[in-house]
């Protein structure tokens, strides 16, 4: 609460800046997301286990083949955008300070989007066999 | 951050324990929380003891047998007695429930009746929590038809089917165990409307009367307001009326997402 000693109205304070009417967006791609990756885990383990124990140029052969590399990256994609909205939520959930909070979605943002475009050179620089 | 501890002056400390009732051939523990604001001291947990010959089967008999008999000091609020008016909500051996349809003789043999405040709210004293933040999440989702049609003659018509959607919703008695049971709620009460008012919320998005269904969902689509319903169902579990407040905000999440797509 906005502090014990103020002193609005308690509806005021609940009404506070009003409704940002957003949300949905975010909530329907965690779904979607969380449905892609349902999907896409048993390629991405088999691909994963094929890759075990090979050197880089039997990963550059394997990741070679264009469905894999698709199956890889889109899974990249979900798993990463899942777990941007996923942190994001829970920084909203436990981090009341307004600074922190801003500090952590930035940061979260930043490093999710990181380690997606990491990932996908990684996979795309393999495929291409440079 | 989300406060995992009690503020130093809500930390629990002793407590007297009540002599058993003279003559009483059957007696329960009750361990029941006190906090007065008058006298500055950390809140206590008492022991009393009741004779239950001499007292109703309901937790809520035990509390009255102990204001009358033991110790008038006791403060709680209570009303119909029957699981009506919502105003006995307390957290009974671990459950938030109205303590006037709980009988004392559910919880566990032996152990002792241990009733607290409904959790994370401010105490005005004893067993009242100050539920001054809930009443007004509960005015803001405008629980009131809304219509922009003149009012007829006679009366709104609905038909059985649409008046059936608003059953499981309706019978809210706004006892505030859902969403003082929610963890969401206790972080982030200021912001989050909370399982009662969005139960209250989805009653009036579903009612085939109202004309105000696109501007209701418009006042409840936020990541705070609604989003921070995790669907953890504590509401569902804790509720002394056997609603599922999860399943009508999932029913607004829908809704939402139904808008949009």
């Amino acid at each position: 609460m906005s502090g014990p000693r103020s002193m609005r109205t308690p509806l005021g304070r609940v009404r506070n800046l009003g409704s940002s009417h957003s949300g949905t967006t975010d909530f329907w791609r965690q779904r979607l997301t969380a449905v892609a990756m349902t999907l896409l885990i048993v390629p991405v383990i088999v691909i994963v286990l094929m890759l075990i124990g090979r050197n880089q140029a039997g990963a550059a052969q394997i990741l070679g083949s264009l469905p894999i590399a698709i199956i890889l990256v889109l899974f990249i994609i979900a798993s990463t955008w899942h777990m941007r909205i996923g942190m994001q939520i829970v920084i909203e959930d436990y981090v009341h300070n307004e600074k922190l909070k801003l500090a952590g979605v930035i940061a979260n943002n930043f490093f999710c989007i990181a380690v997606a475009l990491a990932s996908i050179y990684a996979i795309l620089k393999l495929s291409s066999g440079v | 951050m989300a406060e995992f501890a009690l503020p130093k002056n809500s930390k629990i400390t002793g407590g007297k324990a009540w002599p058993k009732p003279a003559g009483a051939t059957e007696t329960r523990e009750f361990r029941v929380y006190r906090w007065n604001p008058d006298d500055g001291k950390n809140p206590s947990v008492d022991t009393y003891h009741v004779d239950i010959n001499d007292c109703g089967p309901m937790v809520l008999d035990g509390l009255i047998w102990i204001k009358n008999n033991i110790d008038p000091t006791l403060t709680f609020r209570r009303s119909c007695r029957e699981g009506v008016c919502g105003s006995c909500a307390m957290n009974i051996d671990g459950q938030n429930t109205l303590a006037c349809t709980k009988s004392m003789h559910d919880v566990a043999a032996g152990g002792a009746v241990k009733v607290n405040p409904l959790p994370h709210q401010p105490v005005v004293k004893d067993l009242v929590p100050d539920l001054t933040n809930f009443y007004a999440q509960y005015a803001s989702i405008e629980p009131w038809l809304k219509t922009t049609t003149p009012t007829p003659q006679k009366e709104w018509k609905q038909s059985h089917e649409d008046r059936e959607k608003l059953d499981g919703l309706y019978e809210c008695i706004l006892c505030a165990c859902c969403s003082t049971s929610c963890p969401s709620y206790w972080w982030n009460s200021d912001r989050f409307l909370g399982p009662a008012a969005l139960l209250q919320a989805t009653r009036w998005v579903k009612d085939s009367r109202d004309e105000a269904t696109g501007e209701r969902l418009d006042n409840l689509e936020d990541p705070f307001r609604l989003y921070r319903c995790h669907t953890i169902m504590n509401c569902a579990k804790a509720c002394p009326k056997g609603l599922n407040p999860s399943e009508a905000i999932a029913e607004l999440k829908l809704k939402l997402v139904e808008r949009q797509i």
